[in-house]
C-alpha cells in the first residue's frame, strides 16, 4: 500500500509538470491555432531564469588569502557575494537561498516579453501556413534557444537549490497510520503541487471570471465572428501567448530544485506534453490538465518493480500506449472538442 | 600541323576523368604508394579528434579538445612542454612526429553513433586523419573504434569505460587507457567492505546501454563476492530525467545501499532525486543507508553539487592525485600546471587520458619509425610505461587495455574551492584491478589483425 500511495505522489508531482506545460501548449494552439514545438524551450528559459538570479545574487568580490594556495600553487582567492557584505551572512545568505522563490517575480517579466517578442517577431508570420510548417520554424527556435543557453551556461546540469526550509522530505506515512520513515516525500515536491494547482487554477479564473477571458474564450470558440464585433481579438491572443509563456516559465522555475536545470530539459519535456495535449483534446484546457495528471500517475505506476517484472519495458513505453488506446476509443481525446484540427 | 577536334561528348567524358581523379579521396592515392591509409606525404601530419561539441557531454568534450591542443602544441615543441618531460619513453622531442609537424581537425560525435562515425569517416577521407582519438560515450567508441578498424586507422579511445570497449567490441586498431568497469568494482569493492561492512543488500538503478550493464554486471559481482546481496537491478530509460519513481521503491526494499549506474546528466539528476528523498539520512537494518556512484568524473561532481558530499566512487585519475599520494603519479603536475597556466583551471580526467592518448601514439610511431598502423600496433603492444600521471602502466597486447592503478574517491565535505570536490580516499593497485584477458565479462569477441587500410 505504501507503495502505492508513494507512486501516486509521484504521479500528482511528474503531472504537475506535464500539465502546466500542456496548459500552455493548448492557450497557444486554442488561440492562435499554432503548434508550438519551442515551448518545451520555454519551460527551459524559466528554469535558467532561477539559475540567472541565483548566480546574479552571488556576484562576489575576491580576496586573496595567503594561508592558501589555489590548484597553480598561488595564494588562493575568496569569494564574498556583494549581497553578503553588504547586508550581513544572515540576511544576505538568506536573500540568496530563497533565490528559486525569488526568480519567480523575475521570470514573469522576462517570459511575458520573450513570449511577445516570438510572437510578433515570428510566429505571427505562420498563422495562415500549414501547421507542419508551424512545427519546422518552432522547433528550430526551440533548437537556437537552447544553443543559446548551453553557449551561455555550459552543457552540464547547474544545481539550484531550494530554500534551506524546503529541503528534507515531509513525513506522509504518519498522517495516513503508518510507521514513521515508510512513506516520506520531499518538501519541494509538495510545494511543486501546490504551486502547480494554484498556476492552473488562476489560469482557470482568469479565462473564467474576468471580461478578457471571456473575449478569449469567445475567440478560440469563433474568431471570425469575435472580430466582427469589432473586438480586435489579435491583441488579445498575443498577450495569451506571453500568459502561455509565462506559465511554462514559472512550471521551469519551480522546477530547478527538483532537477538541476539543463539546456536539454526542455526536449525532454516537449514530447510528452504533446502526448499529454493529444490525449487530452487538441485545444481543451482541463484535457491538458487531466490528461497531464493521469499520465504522470501512470507513468509512475509503470515504473514500479513489480509492474517492469511483469512486463519488461512498460516504464520507457506506458504513455505512448496509453495515447494509441485513447485515441483508438476517442479520438478527438479525451475532452476534445469537435472540429478541432479536422478541417 | 596537328589539329584538335574538341566534340562535346569528348570534353564530357575527359571532364568526368579528370574530375573524378581529383575528387579520389587522399587516402586512396596515398595507401597505392605506401601500403596504408593516409600515410602523411608532406612535412605535416593530420590527427583526428571527434569529440562531443554538442549534446550532454558537450563541457567534457571541450575539455578533451583543450588536452588535445595541448598535447599537439607540446609534440611541436611548443608551450612548456607538458608531461613530455616526465614520460619514461624519451624519443619524443617536440619536433613533432617523425619530423613532421602535428596538425589537427576536430569533429562532433553529438554522443550519437551515426553522427560520430559521420564525422571521423569525414576526418578520414577529406582531412586524411592518420589517427582518430576522444568520446565521451562508449556506444560511440564502440562505433567508431569499429570504423577504424575497417578503414586503416589507428583509435585510440578517450573517455569510454565498457567493458566491451575492449571486451567483446576490441578491435586490433583500437586502444585504450581509460579504465573500464570491471576495474571500478574491482577497486571499489575493498574500499566498500572497510567502508560499509560485508552484510549490506544492494539496490541497483542501471542506464539502459552497453555501458550501464557491463557496470552493473561488474559491481554486482564484485560486491556478492564481499558477501553482500543484491536486492533488484532496474533499468531505468538513458532519455529518463526525473528518477523519483524509481527511487521511491528503494525506500521500503529492504536495501540499505543504493548503487547509481549512471553517468552525465544522468547521475546528476539520480543522486538529486535519491538525495532529496532522504536516502542518506535513512537508517535500514541498523545501518547507515549508503549511496555509490561506481564512475566518477569531475563535471559530474559539479553538476551534482552538494549531493555529491561523501559519496564514494572510483576514476582514473584526478589532477591533485601526484601532491595527494606522492611522486609515483608523477607527470600529474607538470600536466596540470601546463593545462592549467594555459585554460585557468586544472583538467579533468578525460582530458587526461587524451593527453595521454595522444603522446602515446605519437611516441608508438616514433620508436616504430613508422605510421602505418601495423608498426604502431605492434609498438603499442605489451609496452610498459611510466610518468604519465598514472604510475607504471601496461598497454596489454592481448585486449589492448592499459592497467594501471585505480583511484577510489569520494564527494568533498567541505570543498576549500570549485576545483576540490573530489577527495582521494585510496588507490587501488594495478594488481587488484587486473583480470585474464578471457575473463566472461569480456568474452565474445575477438581482437583480429591490424588492418593498414591497403
Amino acid at each position: 500500500m505504501d507503495a502505492i500511495i508513494l507512486q501516486i505522489l509521484n504521479g500528482l508531482d511528474k503531472g504537475s509538470a506535464y500539465a502546466l506545460i500542456a496548459l500552455g501548449l493548448t492557450l497557444i494552439f486554442g488561440t492562435l491555432g499554432v503548434v508550438n514545438f519551442a515551448h518545451g524551450a520555454l519551460f527551459m528559459i524559466g528554469a535558467f531564469c532561477a539559475v540567472t538570479l541565483q548566480r546574479i545574487l552571488s556576484i562576489s568580490f575576491e580576496t586573496v588569502d595567503p594561508t592558501k594556495t589555489d590548484f597553480l600553487g598561488n595564494p588562493s582567492t575568496v569569494d564574498t557575494p556583494y549581497i553578503v557584505h553588504w547586508f550581513g551572512p544572515e540576511v544576505g545568505g538568506g536573500i540568496i537561498d530563497w533565490s528559486v522563490p525569488l526568480a519567480i517575480l523575475f521570470a514573469i517579466p522576462i517570459m511575458i516579453a520573450i513570449g511577445f517578442i516570438m510572437e510578433r517577431g515570428l510566429i505571427k508570420h505562420f498563422y495562415k501556413r500549414p501547421h507542419a510548417d508551424q512545427i519546422l520554424v518552432t522547433f528550430g527556435l526551440a533548437i537556437v534557444l537552447q544553443e543559446v543557453i548551453k553557449y551561455y551556461y555550459g552543457a552540464n546540469p547547474i544545481q539550484t537549490g531550494a530554500p534551506e526550509v524546503f529541503r528534507g522530505s515531509f513525513d506522509f506515512g504518519v498522517l495516513l497510520g503508518f510507521d514513521p520513515n515508510v512513506i516520506i516525500y520531499p518538501y519541494w515536491r509538495l510545494v511543486y503541487f501546490a504551486f502547480a494547482a494554484l498556476i492552473i487554477g488562476a489560469v482557470f479564473a482568469f479565462l473564467q471570471f474576468t471580461t478578457f477571458g471571456m473575449v478569449v474564450r469567445a475567440g478560440m470558440a469563433d474568431r471570425e465572428t469575435v472580430g466582427l464585433l469589432g473586438i480586435n481579438i489579435d491583441k488579445r491572443f498575443t498577450i495569451m501567448f506571453g500568459l502561455a509563456a509565462a506559465v511554462a516559465g514559472l512550471a521551469g522555475v519551480m522546477y530547478a530544485p527538483i532537477n538541476a536545470p539543463n539546456y536539454h530539459m526542455g526536449m525532454d519535456f516537449l514530447v510528452l506534453s504533446f502526448v499529454v495535449v493529444v490525449v487530452g483534446g487538441m485545444g481543451s484546457l482541463p484535457g491538458a490538465v487531466l490528461a497531464g495528471f493521469l499520465l504522470g500517475i501512470l507513468e509512475s505506476f509503470a515504473s514500479m518493480t513489480q509492474v517492469i517484472d511483469l512486463i519488461p519495458g512498460i516504464n520507457q513505453i506506458i504513455i505512448y500506449v496509453v495515447a494509441i488506446i485513447v485515441l483508438l476509443a476517442r479520438p478527438r481525446g479525451l475532452m476534445g472538442r469537435k472540429g478541432v484540427m479536422e478541417e | 600541323m596537328s589539329r584538335m577536334n574538341l566534340t562535346r561528348r569528348g570534353v564530357i567524358k575527359t571532364g568526368a576523368i579528370a574530375g573524378a581523379g581529383l575528387a579520389m579521396p587522399t587516402y586512396l592515392s596515398a595507401q597505392t604508394e605506401s601500403g596504408f591509409t593516409n600515410a602523411p606525404a608532406g612535412d605535416s601530419v593530420t590527427l583526428g579528434f571527434n569529440v562531443p561539441q554538442s549534446g550532454p557531454y558537450a563541457d567534457e568534450g571541450a575539455d578533451e579538445l583543450r588536452a588535445f591542443e595541448l598535447a599537439v602544441e607540446h609534440l611541436n615543441g611548443e608551450g612548456d612542454g607538458g608531461m613530455l618531460s616526465t614520460f619514461s619513453s624519451k624519443v619524443l622531442d617536440g619536433t613533432g612526429i617523425l619530423g613532421k609537424k602535428v596538425t589537427f581537425v576536430t569533429g562532433d560525435t553529438q554522443t550519437k553513433s551515426d553522427a560520430a562515425r559521420a564525422s571521423a569517416q569525414s576526418m578520414i577521407q577529406k582531412d586524411g586523419a592518420i589517427m582518430i582519438s576522444g568520446g565521451s560515450s562508449s556506444g560511440v567508441a564502440v562505433a567508431v573504434q569499429s570504423l577504424c578498424q575497417e578503414a586503416g586507422i589507428i583509435y585510440m579511445n578517450g573517455l569510454t569505460h565498457s567493458n566491451d570497449t575492449t571486451g567483446k567490441d576490441k578491435k586490433a586498431n583500437g586502444f585504450r587507457h581509460f579504465f573500464n568497469a570491471y576495474m571500478s568494482a574491482a577497486a571499489l569493492a575493498p574500499v566498500l567492505k572497510q567502508l560499509y561492512g560485508e552484510d549490506r543488500a544492494a539496490y541497483h538503478l542501471t542506464a539502459d546501454y552497453t555501458w550501464g550493464w557491463t557496470q552493473q554486471e561488474s559491481i554486482q559481482a564484485s560486491t556478492e563476492a564481499l558477501g553482500w546481496t543484491t536486492v533488484n537491478n532496474v533499468l531505468t530509460p538513458l532519455a529518463a530525467t526525473d528518477f523519483s519513481s524509481y527511487i521511491t521503491p528503494v525506500l521500503n526494499s529492504g536495501a540499505d545501499v543504493l548503487v547509481l549506474n549512471h553517468y552525465g546528466g544522468n547521475m546528476v539528476n539520480s543522486l538529486t532525486n535519491a538525495v532529496q528523498f532522504g536516502l542518506r539520512d535513512k537508517q535500514v537494518n541498523g545501518k547507515n543507508f549508503e549511496i555509490v556512484v561506481p564512475l566518477y568524473s569531475e563535471l559530474m561532481a559539479k553538476g551534482a553539487g552538494a549531493n555529491i558530499k561523501g559519496i564514494v566512487g572510483s576514476q582514473n585519475w584526478d589532477w591533485k592525485v601526484e601532491n595527494v599520494m606522492g611522486d609515483k603519479y608523477v607527470g600529474s603536475n607538470a600536466f596540470v600546471q601546463s593545462f592549467g597556466n594555459k585554460y585557468g583551471f586544472p583538467p579533468s580526467q578525460a582530458a587526461h587520458t587524451c593527453y595521454a592518448q595522444t603522446l602515446l601514439y605519437a611516441d608508438a610511431v616514433t620508436r616504430a619509425g613508422s605510421f602505418n598502423p601495423c608498426a604502431v600496433v605492434e609498438a603499442l603492444e605489451d609496452f610498459e610505461f611510466d610518468g604519465l600521471g598514472n604510475g607504471p602502466t601496461l598497454y596489454r597486447g592481448a585486449d589492448h587495455q592499459c592497467f594501471k592503478d585505480v583511484l577510489v574517491v569520494k564527494g568533498a565535505e567541505n570543498p576549500e574551492n570549485e576545483f576540490n570536490l573530489v577527495e582521494i580516499v585510496e588507490v587501488t593497485p594495478t594488481e587488484q584491478v587486473t583480470y585474464d584477458a578471457e575473463h566472461p565479462m569480456f568474452a565474445g569477441g575477438a581482437l583480429g589483425s591490424c588492418n593498414p587500410g591497403a
